[in-house]
C-alpha cells in the first residue's frame, strides 16, 4: 500500500521537479553505483542472506528501483533503511539492531572468549605451580631432534632388551 | 534440496496399457536394478545395526568371535552401499524419471559424466553418498591389524557403526533415493519406494535436471571433499571413545589417529577452498566467501579440527591437554553431524521447515545423544586423564599453543552463535534477522589477527619456559624485516590501517617461518657439509611433520594476502551501456563491443557479451561475460568474463536480471586486487598438508620404536 503511495508521490514530485527545472539547479539521475551503496546494506526479505545488489529475483530488482526513486527524491541513506525495515522487518539489515533479546548476539561471543581466556590463564598457573622436580626439556632444534630421538631409542632398546 | 514433489516434468505416460509395454521393454532395468540396490541399502541398513550390536555384546560376554562377527559385518557395509550406489549411478544415467530423486536432478539433455555426479546433486544421493564414504572409511580401518589395540575395536566398531546405521536410517526411511513417484486416488504426488494403496505410477518424461549453478567443476569435486573430511573425522573420534571406554586414556589414540585427522583436515580444507573457488567462478557477486551458513556449517568443523591438530602436540610432546583433546574431538564430531544437520535439515531457511520433516529432529537428537553420552564418558574418565606435565613460566609454547585454541574456540563461538542466533529469534519472537558477512568480518577479524600474530611467535617458543629477552632474540629480525615491509607499504601509498596490521602480520609470519627454514638448513649444512638444497629437502624430510605445517603457515599468509587485498581494496561499479560505450573503474577501461543470444540443444539460452579491456590506454584483450538461462528450471547463471594476473582481478559479468540486449547492457564490474594468492595459497597450503601427512618411509624402525615402548608400558 505505502509502497504504491510513496511511488505515486514521487512520480508526482518528479514531475513537479521536471516543471519547476529551470528555477532548480538539476539533479541527475541516480547512478547504479549509487543504488547498490544503500543495496548493499540491505539484505533481501525472501532469499536468506542475499544483499540487495546481488540478488536477482523480480522482488529485488524493484526494491532497487524504490531504492532509486527514493534518492531521486532526495532521500538520505538513514530515511531509505528505515522505510524498509518499516516495511519488511529488521532483517532487511545486515545485522540484528541491538535491541531486546538481539543483545544476545553481542554480548554472548564476548562474554565466552573472556571467561575462556581467565580460564587458559588459571589453567597455566596450575600448571606452574605444580612443579614436581622433572626436568623442563630445551626445545629441540632439528639437528637436536636427531641425535635425541636416537639417544632416546638406544636407551629404549637397552632397557626393553 | 528439492524436497517437494510440486514439479512438473512434461507430459506423464500413465495409461495401464502403455505402462505394460514399457513394463516389458525394462523388466531388468526397471525392476531388478532398483530392487537389488534398495535391498542392498537396507541390508547395509540392519548390518550396521548388527555390528554395532555384536561388538558390544562381544565386550560385555568377553568373547572374541562376536567382536569378530561385528568387524566382518564392518567390512560388509562397503560392498553393499557400493552395490546401492551403483544401481542409483545407474538409473541416472539411463533416465529413469519415475524415481523421484532421478527425476530431480537429471535430464534428457545433461551429458553422462553430470549424470553420474548427481549421485550428489541432491539431498538423498548426497546422504547415501555420504554413507557410502563412511563406509569406505570403516572398512579401511576394519582392515587395520589389530593385535596391539584389541581393546579399542569393538568400541571403534560401535562408534563407526552407530553413526552409518544413524545415516542409512535417513536413507532408507526418510529419503530414499529408490523411492518411485505415485499418483494417489486424490491427485497428489506421493514418492515411496513400493506402491501405496490404490495409487498409479507416474512416469515422467523427462527430469528437471541437476541445478545448473552446481554444473561446475568445483561443484562437482567440492561436495566429495568435505564429505571426505566429515567422514574421516568420525575414525579419530571413534578411536578417541574407545580410549575413554577402555580406560587407555595415554596418547595411543592420538599416535593411531594422527594421519587420519591430517588427512580429514586436508579434505576440509580442500572442500573449503573449492567451495570459495565455485563461489568465485559462479555466483557472480565478485567473491568467495559470503559467511552463508551453509559455508559456516563447513568451516565450523574446520575450526574445531585446527585447534585439535594444534593441541594434540602438545598431548603428544608434553602429556597434558588430555581432556582438552578428548573435549576437541568431541565437539568436531558433534560438528560435523551439526554441519550436516544444518545444509540437511532447511533450518536455515526457517525453523518450520524443520518440522516439516523427520529428517530435523532425528538429527537433533542423534547430535544431542552422541554428544551428552561422550561428554558423560568424558567425565567418568576426568581423573584418569590428569596431565603429567608442568611449566617454569607463563610465557611457552604449551600456553601459546593453548591460546591458539582459545582464538581458534573464538571464532567457533562467533560462528556458532551467528548461525544459530537467527533461529532462536524466530522461534522466541517470531522476528527474522538477519546477521550478515558484516557481523562476522568485525568480530572475528581481531581474532584471526591475533592466530597470525601466534604463527610467528610460537615456532620460535620453548617447551616448558620462554624468556621474553629469549623470544626477543629469536623475533628481532623478522620482526625488523616486516617493518621494512610495511615501511615499503605505506611508501606505496598504503593506508588502510586495517590493511596495514594484516599485512605487517602477515610478513611477519613469512618472515619468522623462512627464517626458521633457514636456520635449520644452516645448521644442517654445518653438521653434514651438504649442499643448501639437499640439506633443505633431507631437513624436511626427517621432520615432515614440522616442516609440512611450516609450509601450510605459508600457504596461509599467501591466503591472508589475498584475502586482506580483496576485502579493504576490491571496487566495483555498474552501468547500463550501449555497443561502443565504455566505463572506467580504477586504471582499467571497459568497451561494450557486442552481444549476442542463442539457445542450445541442452535447453539453455545464452546471452554472451564481448568487451574489449584497456589498461591506462594499453589493449589487453577481450572478455566474453555470459548469462546462461536454463528453461527446464527457470534458472540462470551468470559467468563473469576474468582478466585473471597475480595483481589483481578484472571480473565483468553481465547483469542477468536487467534486460540484456545491444542497445542497452548492464555491466557490473569489479577490480579485485591480489585475489590469486588465495587460490596459490590455497595450493601451498595443501602441499604442506600432504608433506605432513605422506607415510614415512622408514616406517620400519619407528614401528619398532612404537612396539618396544609398547612392551615397556604393558611390563
Amino acid at each position: 500500500m505505502r509502497d504504491s503511495f510513496v511511488r505515486v508521490f514521487g512520480l508526482a514530485l518528479v514531475l513537479i521537479a521536471l516543471v519547476a527545472a529551470p528555477a532548480f539547479a538539476q539533479d541527475p539521475e541516480p547512478s547504479d553505483d549509487e543504488v547498490n551503496r544503500i543495496a548493499k546494506q540491505l539484505y533481501c526479505p525472501v532469499c536468506p542472506n542475499t544483499p540487495l545488489d546481488v540478488c536477482s529475483t523480480q522482488a529485488c530488482a524493484q526494491w532497487r528501483a524504490t531504492i532509486r526513486e527514493q534518492l531521486e527524491l532526495g532521500w538520505n541513506e538513514d530515511q531509505i533503511r528505515q522505510y524498509f525495515v518499516e516495511q519488511y522487518g529488521d532483517r532487511v539489515l545486515a545485522t540484528p539492531p541491538a535491541r531486546g533479546i538481539n543483545w544476545l548476539i553481542y554480548v554472548l561471543p564476548p562474554v565466552v572468549i573472556i571467561v575462556g581466556g581467565l580460564l587458559l590463564l588459571r589453567t597455566i598457573r596450575s600448571w606452574i605451580g605444580t612443579n614436581n622436580g622433572r626436568l623442563v626439556q630445551e626445545e629441540l632444534l632439528p639437528e637436536k631432534d636427531v641425535y635425541v630421538n636416537q639417544l632416546e631409542d638406544e636407551l629404549r632398546r637397552r632397557e626393553s632388551g | 534440496m528439492q524436497s517437494g514433489l510440486d514439479f512438473q516434468p512434461g507430459p506423464y505416460i500413465r495409461r495401464q496399457d502403455e505402462y505394460c509395454q514399457w513394463l516389458k521393454g525394462g523388466f531388468l532395468n526397471t525392476f531388478v536394478v532398483p530392487n537389488i540396490g534398495l535391498f542392498s541399502l537396507f541390508l547395509a541398513f540392519l548390518v550396521a545395526i548388527y555390528a554395532a550390536v555384536a561388538a558390544v555384546f562381544g565386550v560385555r560376554q568377553q568373547n572374541p568371535k562376536w567382536i569378530e562377527s561385528g568387524r566382518a559385518a564392518m567390512l560388509l557395509t562397503f560392498p553393499l552401499l557400493s552395490i546401492a550406489c551403483v544401481a542409483l549411478i545407474f538409473l541416472l544415467v539411463t533416465g529413469r524419471y519415475e524415481f523421484k530423486y532421478v527425476a530431480s536432478v537429471t535430464s534428457d539433455t545433461m551429458p553422462t559424466y553430470l549424470r553420474i555426479t548427481s549421485l550428489w546433486g541432491g539431498q538423498a544421493g548426497s546422504l547415501l553418498f555420504w554413507s557410502w564414504l563412511m563406509a569406505a572409511f570403516t572398512g579401511a580401518v576394519g582392515l587395520r591389524k589389530w593385535d596391539r589395540d584389541r581393546e579399542f575395536l569393538p568400541w571403534v566398531i560401535l562408534v563407526t557403526m552407530g553413526t552409518l546405521a544413524f545415516f542409512l536410517l535417513l536413507v532408507v526411511f526418510i529419503e530414499n533415493p529408490f523411492a518411485r513417484l505415485w499418483q494417489s486416488l486424490d491427485g497428489s504426488q506421493i514418492a515411496a519406494p513400493f506402491r501405496p494403496r490404490g495409487a498409479v505410477p507416474l512416469f515422467p518424461s523427462d527430469g528437471i535436471g541437476l541445478n545448473p549453478l552446481l554444473r561446475h567443476l568445483g561443484m562437482i569435486i567440492h561436495p566429495p571433499m568435505l564429505y571426505l573430511g566429515f567422514v574421516s573425522y568420525v575414525i579419530p573420534y571413534a578411536f578417541a571413545i574407545a580410549a575413554l571406554a577402555t580406560g587407555r586414556t595415554d596418547a595411543r589414540w592420538i599416535k593411531l589417529t594422527r594421519r587420519w585427522s591430517l588427512v580429514a583436515w586436508l579434505f576440509l580444507s580442500l572442500g573449503l577452498i573449492l567451495g570459495g573457488r565455485w563461489a568465485y567462478d559462479v555466483l557472480g557477486w565478485g567473491g568467495y566467501w559470503g559467511w552463508d551458513p551453509v559455508e559456516i556449517a563447513a568451516l565450523m568443523p574446520w575450526l574445531a579440527g585446527t585447534a585439535f591438530l594444534h593441541s594434540v602436540m602438545i598431548q603428544e610432546k608434553r602429556g597434558i591437554l588430555k581432556h582438552w583433546n578428548m573435549l576437541l574431538i568431541i565437539l568436531t564430531y558433534a560438528l560435523v553431524i551439526f554441519g550436516t544437520f544444518l545444509t540437511r535439515s532447511g533450518v536455515l531457511s526457517s525453523v518450520h521447515a524443520f518440522a516439516q520433516s523427520a529428517m530435523g529432529p532425528l538429527f537433533l537428537g542423534f547430535i544431542g545423544v552422541t554428544f551428552i553420552s561422550s561428554v558423560a564418558l568424558l567425565i567418568h574418565r576426568w581423573s584418569d586423564l590428569k596431565g603429567e606435565n608442568h611449566l617454569d613460566s607463563v610465557i611457552s609454547r604449551e600456553s601459546l599453543f593453548l591460546l591458539n585454541n582459545l582464538l581458534f574456540m573464538g571464532i567457533l563461538v562467533i560462528c556458532f552463535w551467528g548461525v544459530l542466533f537467527p533461529l532462536i529469534s524466530e522461534l522466541f519472537t517470531g522476528q527474522k534477522v538477519t546477521v550478515g558477512p558484516i557481523f562476522y568480518k568485525r568480530a572475528t577479524a581481531p581474532l584471526w589477527g591475533g592466530i597470525l600474530l601466534l604463527m610467528g611467535i610460537a615456532p620460535l617458543s620453548v617447551y616448558g619456559r620462554t624468556s621474553w629477552q629469549r623470544l626477543g632474540s629469536a623475533l628481532w629480525k623478522p620482526a625488523l624485516a616486516a617493518l621494512i615491509f610495511e615501511f615499503i607499504l605505506v611508501v606505496q601509498g598504503v593506508r588502510s590501517i586495517a590493511a596495514l596490521i594484516g599485512y605487517g602480520l602477515a610478513a611477519f609470519v613469512a618472515f619468522v617461518t623462512l627464517y626458521e627454514f633457514w636456520r635449520g638448513t644452516k645448521a644442517r649444512r654445518k653438521r653434514h657439509k651438504e649442499s643448501f638444497p639437499t640439506a633443505l629437502w633431507r631437513m624436511a624430510r626427517r621432520n615432515r611433520r614440522r616442516y609440512g605445517g611450516y609450509v601450510i603457515h605459508l600457504g596461509i599468509v599467501l591466503m591472508a594476502f589475498g584475502i586482506i587485498g580483496i576485502e579493504m581494496f576490491q571496487t566495483e561499479t555498474q552501468a547500463t551501456l550501449a555497443q561502443g560505450e565504455q566505463l572506467t573503474l580504477g586504471r582499467y577501461t571497459m568497451v561494450f563491443d557486442s552481444l549476442s543470444e542463442w539457445d542450445t540443444n541442452e535447453g539453455r539460452n545464452v546471452a554472451r557479451a564481448v568487451v574489449q579491456i584497456y589498461r591506462e590506454d594499453k589493449f589487453l584483450g577481450e572478455l566474453y561475460p555470459r548469462r546462461d538461462f536454463y528453461y527446464a528450471s527457470q534458472q540462470s547463471m551468470t559467468i563473469p568474463g576474468v582478466r585473471s594476473t597475480l595483481e589483481d582481478d578484472f571480473y565483468v559479468l553481465l547483469v542477468g536480471w536487467e534486460p540484456i540486449a545491444a542497445q542497452g547492457t548492464t555491466f557490473k564490474v569489479y577490480h579485485n586486487p591480489l585475489v590469486n594468492f588465495i587460490w596459490m595459497g590455497g595450493f601451498v597450503f595443501i602441499l604442506g598438508t600432504l608433506v605432513a601427512a605422506w607415510p614415512e618411509r622408514e616406517s620400519l624402525p619407528s614401528r619398532k620404536r612404537v612396539s618396544t615402548r609398547g612392551a615397556l608400558m604393558r611390563a
